[in-house]
């Protein structure tokens, strides 16, 4: 039986003191609602209820983009929805990926959404939340030293980088002398080389997490490149832009990070392109698909206006001014592009007025197809207009040779013959400041393994290999050719054909075959070039030639053509078998070989000869690794300037020779700053002897020039006669 | 460089000028007749005869009209160039060590020797030239008479500073003294050398000169602060020196005492010319010939040739090669080179 309690009513029983702590614990709800789920859109179309499906359909598709959306819900009243609306994510990586797609995003016309989070929603309702424009930290300018602090040297010497095991040094060169340190050498600079930017400017090191840059007086490290793995990099040709490449993909963590330099649409990217000057990274790039790499993978025009990529079938060209976006919005599609080059300096198209801003051209070359032949193609930039386009027949390869001024360009056509089994090479040189842009050819039996430009000038060196002779690798069978254009003079200089010199032909000055040389290296200041035979460690012979194209006896050239405009000398021949590397110092004066570590470990060390040939300096390091100079930037004398110091050279090497007796020896150096001190006071001494005279009425006098004038000369002539012999022969006399 | 020999002395030499054009050179030896030589070829021009003793001393005026000796018998005589003949002959109480004209040729210093209880002096001589420089009369008396100072050794030398305002002198004792050129005044006395001065020759604007000394050194001096502004340290007590003109050499020649000479071998005898740098007073070079001491250098106003004059009664007369016009330190290699850049940029 059920007991019935009729006078107790539920309202007198006394809750408040009932302990139910256990039943709240137990029962209680799960108040940490994952906020951050949720987002907050705001903007939309204000609707009619009947519409809020297909509203809910739409937005739902959109937002679908950055994650799977679970609920939506679209508040209504008076029978219109209010503009606002929350989404439910599946989690909070796509809430925060919507937030970054759609906040600002235009839905049409009339309407644009403001996306934010449920969390900030509630951020931004809060009392104390500031709504104040709050000045962002801008961090204190630090002052980097000057970074060309190096080109300021009185003596105007050049640096170079010494690498022996873990240990790196920079050195001032001082010729033959001991060479100065620049700064303590460091261990450890480095995980494996270091590199100079193209013009001194920037040292740059590799490490684990990326690449740095080291600068200034005591090189120290101005800014950090971090990109995991950096196998290889590239600068662009201001020194502005430093390209990166790692063969592992960015990983970029979905959270905002400041110390990360990118963006989560760099995920997976290998190529960065850096502001050398602030670090930042200012593009990324995937690697284009299927593709053999080709280092550099990023091209630069002469002025760092444009890059470019290759592409399958494309090439991508990028606007360095406009946040790297392409030039006119897409890639230019070139069927089967192999190979692009950009000149290395603006040029002054004959088409172009006199005051237009020099040009930026680019060529590249297309393969044979079914129906259409090989073609090398010359464009200007950023107009796309075609300059030039040549037709070739038969080709294996075309590679591109621009002269460093960029008034020639090279292309090399590599052909076969109709059976494909023997190769040839042809020369095609095209002159980029003539009108029309002719072409002129020079053929070769052979197929041409090197070539190089004489800088500045119009000159160059080939290395050929015939391939159809003995395969026998003892034989030297590399041909060492130089060319040279063509001049037609007569016997007192003049020039007759005046024609050669706007339309040049080139021909060969000299072919000296039978050689092992695989390396042309000419001096930064022309006419001297060295032909090398580098890797060849069992030769016993000469292997290192060193040749003068302006040789100034000309009984002594080894020209075989004479109408040309070169005088060839072979001036050295050098044993150094070991060799591994070679670089000309910026100036031109002095040639380094080195053998590194690196590549075999016989006889490291490094020498440097002079143009001469003569060795200026050696020394034998175990574990030596690597030697190179540090690039200069380009002269800012202009043509007349040089030609001023070309004159007065005889007066300045005076003063050079007193700096280099200075330089070697202490003693002598304080011997010589006295006696310019004894110089320097007596020509005072003079100055005041000169007043005191002059009180006197009298002038200075340090010798007594005679009068040249006829009429205080008097003429004596003297006649002398010299008997030179005297004899005396009796005749006889014939009666007959 | 290939000697001319001068032989026509029959005794040694004891002064050798040179013209201002340089193209005459003046000679005087002890043998009584003075030469006159042309400096081209080495042919003798003529002889000044009339002399009764040794001539110690020649000067010429600076147009090469007028010719002075010094001589032991008592007189200063002025001779015409153009002829030879004597213009003028002035009696001294002793032998006459040195005579030259003043700059401009219208004074003739003398210094006379302290024998016959006579302490020695320097006599100035006046005459007045006309417009053609042509000398209208000799005045008989002195102008000016310098007595030997209290403390001080005879005077050996004097010479004209610039201008005639002083005389510069060169005493026994080493001492140099300076005094006024009109009054005779005396300005100053310095300690230079520690034995006796053989010789004083100015530049050729006559600002600073050079003195030689037995003691092997040779000073430049300032005449008009009276500071020494080089030293050149030999080897060999020294007779004469001269400033080179074009290039910035001294030339220094002397040798042993004649009469050591007959002792040792021509070796020892150090009687070349030595070549020094004018202001790094270091030893360029030597010229060797002489069979005795040198008695006197002179260089020509030009600066290409000089000639010497030596106990040995040779005058060998040097005409520079071309690798002594060239010879240049790296310093002043330096400095030319940069004088000629900074015209160029002017």
């Amino acid at each position: 039986m059920a007991a019935v309690f009729d006078d107790i009513r539920l309202e007198d029983i006394p809750v408040d003191d009932v302990d139910m702590q256990d039943l709240e614990e137990t029962y209680a709800v799960e108040r940490s609602i994952e906020f951050d789920r949720y987002v907050v859109v705001d903007g939309a179309p204000v609707a009619p209820e009947a519409k809020v499906g297909a509203l809910q359909k739409v937005l739902t598709k959109l937002f679908s983009q950055a994650g799977s959306v679970v609920d939506m819900d679209v508040p209504v009243e008076e029978g219109r929805t209010k503009g606002h609306l929350f989404i439910e994510f599946e989690d909070a990586g796509a809430a925060r990926r919507a937030i970054k797609m759609f906040n600002g995003k235009k839905l049409d016309v009339k309407h644009r959404l403001w996306v934010n989070g449920l969390d900030d929603m509630e951020r931004y309702g809060r009392p104390d939340f500031s709504t104040e424009y709050r000045e962002p930290v801008v961090p204190e300018f630090e002052a980097t030293e000057y970074p060309r602090s190096w080109l300021q040297d009185e003596t105007g010497r050049d640096q170079f980088v010494l690498q022996k095991g873990e240990m790196t040094a920079v050195f001032w060169n001082r010729n033959n002398l001991q060479p100065e340190n620049v700064v303590e050498p460091r261990r450890n600079w480095s995980n494996s080389i270091l590199n100079f930017s193209p013009h001194g400017t920037y040292l740059f090191s590799f490490h684990d997490q990326g690449i740095a840059s080291w600068g200034g007086p005591q090189f120290k490290r101005l800014r950090r490149f971090a990109h995991p793995d950096v196998k290889a990099i590239s600068m662009s040709s201001t020194e502005k832009y430093l390209v990166t490449f790692s063969s592992e993909p960015l990983e970029v963590s979905d959270e905002p990070n400041e110390a990360c330099p990118f963006g989560p649409e760099s995920r997976g990217h290998q190529l960065c392109i850096w502001d050398v000057a602030t670090g930042v990274c200012v593009k990324t790039f995937a690697l284009p698909p299927q593709q053999q790499l080709q280092w550099p993978m990023v091209k630069w025009s002469f002025d760092d206006k444009f890059c470019a990529r290759l592409g399958p079938g494309a090439i991508a060209v990028y606007e360095t001014e406009k946040n790297f976006q392409l030039l006119g919005g897409k890639v230019m599609k070139i069927e089967d592009v192999q190979d692009f080059s950009f000149a290395p300096k603006g040029i002054k198209l004959a088409s172009n007025r006199p005051n237009d801003p020099p040009s930026t051209v680019m060529v590249y070359w297309t393969p044979e197809s079914n129906n259409q032949s090989c073609k090398a193609v010359l464009i200007e930039l950023p107009n796309r207009r075609v300059l030039r386009t040549i037709n070739l027949v038969q080709v294996t390869d075309v590679s591109f040779h621009w002269q460093n001024q960029a008034e020639f360009l090279c292309v090399q056509v590599d052909r076969h013959t109709k059976s494909r089994k023997t190769i040839f090479t042809n020369m095609e040189i095209c002159s980029l400041t003539a009108r029309e842009f002719p072409f002129e050819k020079v053929e070769i039996k052979d197929r041409c393994m090197r070539f190089a430009w004489e800088p500045n000038s119009d000159r160059f060196v080939i290395i050929s290999r015939s391939e159809n002779v003995n395969d026998n690798p003892a034989i030297a069978k590399n041909v060492v050719s130089f060319y040279a254009p063509e001049k037609k003079v007569d016997k007192k200089g003049v020039i007759i054909d005046k024609e050669l010199s706007i339309f040049k032909k080139w021909k060969l000055v000299r072919a000296i075959d039978g050689k092992f040389s695989n390396e042309i290296t000419w001096s930064p200041a022309g006419r001297f070039v060295c032909v090398a035979a580098i890797g060849k460690i069992g030769s016993r012979n000469e292997n290192i030639d060193f040749y003068d194209m302006d040789y100034p006896n000309t009984e002594k050239i080894i020209n075989t053509a004479t109408d040309v405009n070169a005088t060839l000398r072979d001036v050295a021949h050098i044993n150094y078998a070991s060799a591994t590397d070679y670089e000309w110092d910026p100036s031109g004066r002095y040639l380094a070989f080195w053998s590194s570590a690196w590549k075999h470990k016989a006889e490291n060390g490094y020498k440097v000869f002079n143009l001469a040939g003569a060795i200026v300096r050696e020394e034998l390091i175990t574990d030596f690794n690597n030697f190179f100079w540090r690039p200069r930037p380009d002269s800012l004398l202009s043509n007349s300037e040089k030609k001023k110091v070309r004159k007065n050279l005889k007066e300045w090497s005076a003063h050079f020779e007193e700096q280099d007796a200075m330089e070697a020896d202490s003693a002598t150096r304080e011997l010589i700053l006295k006696r310019r001190n004894w110089l320097d006071e007596w020509s005072k001494y003079r100055e005041a002897c000169k007043q005191t005279l002059s009180e006197s009425g009298l002038s200075i006098c340090d010798c007594v020039e005679l009068s040249t004038k006829d009429e205080d000369c008097e003429l004596v002539e003297e006649i002398r006669e010299t008997v030179v012999e005297e004899s005396t022969e009796e005749v006889p006399f014939f009666e007959e | 460089m290939r000697p001319i020999m001068l032989m026509g002395h029959e005794r040694s030499l004891t002064q050798v000028k040179y013209n201002r054009e340089g193209d005459l050179i003046f000679t005087s030896g002890k043998d009584n007749v003075a030469s006159v030589w042309y400096a081209m070829n080495g042919e003798r021009l003529g002889t000044l005869e009339g002399h009764n003793g040794s001539i110690w001393s020649i000067d010429v005026d600076q147009h090469t009209e007028y010719a002075v000796t010094g001589s032991a018998d008592f007189s200063v005589k002025v001779w015409r160039v153009r002829d030879g003949s004597i213009a003028h002959s002035w009696d001294t109480r002793t032998p006459v060590r040195r005579v030259e004209f003043s700059p401009t040729g219208d004074r003739v210093l003398a210094v006379l020797d302290n024998v016959m209880n006579y302490a020695g002096a320097i006599v100035v001589f006046s005459v007045t030239r006309d417009a053609n420089n042509q000398i209208t009369g000799f005045n008989s008396g002195l102008s000016c008479e310098i007595l030997t100072q209290e403390g001080c050794a005879p005077v050996l030398v004097a010479s004209w500073s610039y201008d005639g305002k002083y005389i510069v002198a060169g005493h026994q004792d080493g001492k140099i003294s300076k005094y006024n050129g009109v009054t005779g005044e005396c300005l100053e006395i310095k300690d230079l050398h520690k034995q006796r001065v053989s010789d004083i020759q100015f530049s050729l604007d006559r600002t600073y000169f050079l003195t030689t000394s037995r003691d092997s050194y040779a000073n430049l001096v300032d005449v008009e602060t009276f500071e020494v502004l080089k030293t050149y340290e030999t080897d060999c007590p020294l007779n004469s020196g001269c400033i080179t003109p074009l290039k910035e050499f001294v030339i220094l020649g002397g040798g042993q005492d004649a009469r050591d000479v007959t002792t040792t071998s021509a070796r020892e005898g150090k009687f070349e010319a030595k070549f020094y740098h004018k202001l790094f007073q270091v030893e360029i070079g030597r010229v060797d010939d002489h069979f005795g001491p040198v008695n006197y250098i002179a260089v020509s106003p030009q600066g290409t040739s000089y000639a010497s004059g030596g106990e040995d009664g040779f005058v060998r007369l040097h005409h520079f090669d071309k690798s002594y016009f060239d010879f240049k330190f790296d310093v002043e290699k330096s400095a030319d080179a940069q004088k000629k850049v900074d015209t160029a940029d002017r």
